[in-house]
């Protein structure tokens, strides 16, 4: 059975201006992946700009303010196959100011590349998206030094800069890091090798990307399916029907199997896995399927179905790891809602605990949290969640803020 | 979303089409428990086809939560309006139309030259009808590969009172927790197929064999050569003096308004066939088809700012 997959979703990130929408670019010319009408239109727009070669990076920078200032601002995805694998990249912004949009393109990634400036080294910038790619647990990372053209293709230069990144890696755990020096302006490592890098002895990115063996992140184990919509038809021909729709988060459920109900705990077990085409004997993660029980039990949207033998915990009061996206800081006299699975509460943060620095990974302690902070915060719900941790998984592990009054998306959290 | 690939499932292998369907489907489940009173924007278009695919599969045994939307230009193509109608008729469920007539009858459309485009205006119309039904969410079948404005946008689109689109300030939009609240007056775009290239819709309508108009595969077609594209002659669109019409074997990659959307040369006669020429096209969907969309660089973002999908 293999489990690499097929369909791998990347971002890049790193900070301002290392050159993250060229290389974006470079990428998609090189392996032929942009299309006539895209490459003639970029072209005129450079030239039109006054620039000698056709900017590569307008093709993700496709916003007005983006191309007026050169800069990007929110996460262009852009999709791409090679007769190996179909890709999903991010784009995303290395100005601080737009790391809410970096975090959002990390949230959903299998592998990051994190770009360096040669000439500059390892930024804050560089260590506040590594970080937050640790976070919310991208599991790969690939470190390209760029603009390696502006520094000689020194070989000393790219060693010192990768020394010092996986020093820093290490210490957030992550020992797995590919380094690759590269011109993403001049494609060299790219797509192609190129003559100016003949000390570096690694394959290009693409090749990288394409074998990488990235195994599936679901946990096979914990059955975890919280309902997403009750199906009842109410017609003729299906007046009994009650069905519960959603998706299989984790683990696996099968016709006859126990299930636990939660919060309330009230048991019943599995009739039939109904799917438009035809019921199934066994479902897995993420199928969507909705699942109809032997009894008539209370059970409404929010509500998650487990097997008794691996339980999430049970719990109104809790810690977590949260990333602050908003401009207006964390009240914590306020009142906020989270939505956690498909379950929305109220909640309140009791106390900060600290706040991470994301250049030393030191733990602070304070009292306020801005946009672009990170802090391990204590909160209480007003009805009981079911949770996981974070690091076993994913989806009973996050959450995320909103602003009652704005309805506004103000965190992302992760139960630690 | 999880990523599954190849995740050998006793007799079946979740390909990258069941894990686009089953995100796709996660996303609409989410609307129809959230939003108060949720649409479907549905044109009888092939992706508009697949979107409603992807509604059976979602909500079957039970009717959908939602009704379907069309706003007309009337300036569509007759096979389209035809599927449009046999689909909704075929499944039992509602269909709202409204018409760009409609708004320019009221006074809120005021067309400078009828024969031109009516794109534009569909925001207007689109934005009465949402007041009208109160609608609080409508789900589009527009895909993050097709425009580079539209490669920027958040699955969940919140969109201000006045429908507006605000690119530099998205919310921001976690693993696949989607923020569905907006205060009354506003509403959200959702655009559960955001990550469907061209492609995966044609193995998704050769794989679900769906009915879709047949203008999608290669016909025989009165057209005009106009610069690089050829026009397909309508009532609509007659030959200017010094143009010469022409029988071309053609199909539409896009079925938008008649005046122009322009057909692709092309002899595929199934999906299979259409699949194998989308593998080796050079040109963007809406780069071949759309001349409306190479008015400006940014016509896409103006658009939507305005209200547009
Ligand atoms: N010399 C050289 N210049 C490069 C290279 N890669 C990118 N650049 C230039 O660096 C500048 C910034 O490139 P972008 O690709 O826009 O940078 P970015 O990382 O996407 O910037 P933000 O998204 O705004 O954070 C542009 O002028 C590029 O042409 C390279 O390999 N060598
Ligand atoms: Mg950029």
């Amino acid at each position: 059975m293999s489990n690499a997959i097929q369909l791998l979703r990347f971002i890049t990130a790193g900070s301002v201006d290392d050159g993250k929408s060229t290389l974006i670019g470079r990428l998609l010319h090189y392996s032929k992946s942009i299309f006539e009408d895209q490459l003639s239109a970029i072209s005129k727009t450079s030239a039109k700009r006054g620039m000698a070669a056709v900017d590569l990076s307008l093709l993700t920078d496709g916003l007005l303010a983006e191309r007026e200032q050169g800069i990007t601002i929110d996460v262009a995805y852009r999709y791409f196959a090679t007769p190996k694998r179909k890709f999903i990249i991010g784009d995303t912004p290395g100005h601080e100011q737009y790391t809410r949009n970096m975090v959002t393109a990390a949230s959903t990634a299998n592998l990051v590349v994190i770009l360096i400036d040669a000439r500059k080294g390892v930024l804050t910038q560089t260590r506040r998206h590594t970080y937050l790619a640790s976070l919310v647990g991208v599991p790969h990372i690939v470190l390209a030094v760029n603009k390696m053209d502006m520094v000689e293709y020194s070989e000393e230069t790219f060693n010192a800069i990768c020394a010092e990144y996986r020093a820093f890696a290490a210490q957030l755990g992550i020992h797995d890091v590919t380094c690759i020096p590269m011109s993403a302006l001049n494609g060299d490592m790219v797509v192609e090798h190129g003559d100016n890098l003949s000390w570096y002895k690694g394959a290009p990115l693409l090749e990288l990307l394409e074998n990488i063996v990235i195994d599936y992140d679901v946990n096979t184990t914990d059955f975890r399916y919280p309902v997403q919509w009750v199906c009842r038809p109410q017609t003729q021909e299906h007046h009994d029907f009650r069905g519960f729709a959603g998706r299989i988060e984790s683990g696996e459920i099968a016709v006859g199997d126990e299930i636990t109900v939660l919060p309330s705990g009230r048991s019943s077990r599995v009739k039939e896995i109904v799917t438009y085409d035809g019921n199934l004997q066994r479902a897995y993660a993420p199928q969507s399927v909705t699942l109809t029980l032997e009894d008539e039990i209370d059970v409404s949207r929010g509500d998650m179905f487990v097997k008794a033998n691996a339980t999430p915990q049970i719990a109104r009061e809790f810690g977590a790891m949260l990333c602050w996206l908003a401009e207006s800081p964390l009240d914590l006299n306020r009142k906020y809602i989270i939505k956690h699975t498909t379950r929305m509460v109220k909640c309140v943060f009791s106390r900060l605990e600290f706040r991470v620095d994301v250049n030393t990974l030191a733990h602070h302690e304070t009292g306020k949290l801005n946009m672009n902070d990170i802090a391990r915060v204590a909160m209480k719900v007003q009805q009981p969640l079911a949770l996981d941790h974070y690091s076993r998984n994913r989806s009973t592990g996050s959450f995320i803020v909103i602003d009652e009054a704005t309805n506004n998306t103000v965190a992302a959290g992760m139960i630690a | 979303m999880k990523l599954v690939e190849d995740h050998n499932m006793s007799s079946h292998i979740f390909t990258h089409l069941d894990a686009l369907e089953s995100e796709s489907i996660h996303i609409m489940r989410e609307v129809a428990a959230e939003c108060k009173n949720p649409a479907l924007l549905f044109s009888g278009g092939k992706d508009s086809i697949v979107m409603l695919r992807l509604a059976e599969k979602a909500f079957r045994p039970a009717r959908f939560p939602f009704p379907l939307v069309h706003i007309d230009t009337e300036h569509n193509f007759p096979e389209v309006i035809t599927c449009r109608d046999k689909l909704a008729a075929d499944l039992g469920e509602r269909l709202i139309v409204r018409s760009l007539e409609d708004s320019i009858r009221r006074g809120t459309i005021v067309i400078k030259d009828p024969d031109k485009p009516r794109n534009p205006y569909q925001s207007v119309t689109l934005l009465e009808t949402i007041a009208e039904f109160g609608f609080d969410a409508c789900m589009g079948g527009a895909r993050r590969d097709e425009e580079k404005a539209r490669a920027k946008e958040r699955i969940f689109s919140f969109r201000d009172e006045f429908g507006q689109w605000d690119p530099k300030n998205q919310r921001p939009e976690l693993w696949d927790v989607y923020n569905t609240r907006v205060h009354a007056g506003e509403n959200i775009r959702v655009f559960p197929i955001s990550n469907w290239t061209e492609m995966d819709i044609w193995e998704y309508i050769a794989r679900e064999n769906l009915y879709i108009p047949e203008i999608y595969y290669a016909h025989e077609r009165e057209v005009i050569r106009r610069g690089n594209s050829v026009i397909p002659v309508s009532h609509l669109v007659q030959p200017k003096p010094g143009e010469k019409a022409e029988m071309l074997s053609v199909r539409f990659r896009t079925v938008g308004d008649m005046t122009c959307t322009a057909p692709v040369e092309s002899t595929a006669r199934n999906a299979q066939e259409i699949i194998e020429e989308t593998a080796t096209t050079r040109i963007t969907e809406r780069g071949a088809t759309r001349m409306d969309d190479q008015t400006s660089e940014a016509s896409m973002e103006l658009r939507k700012k305005e209200g547009y999908f």
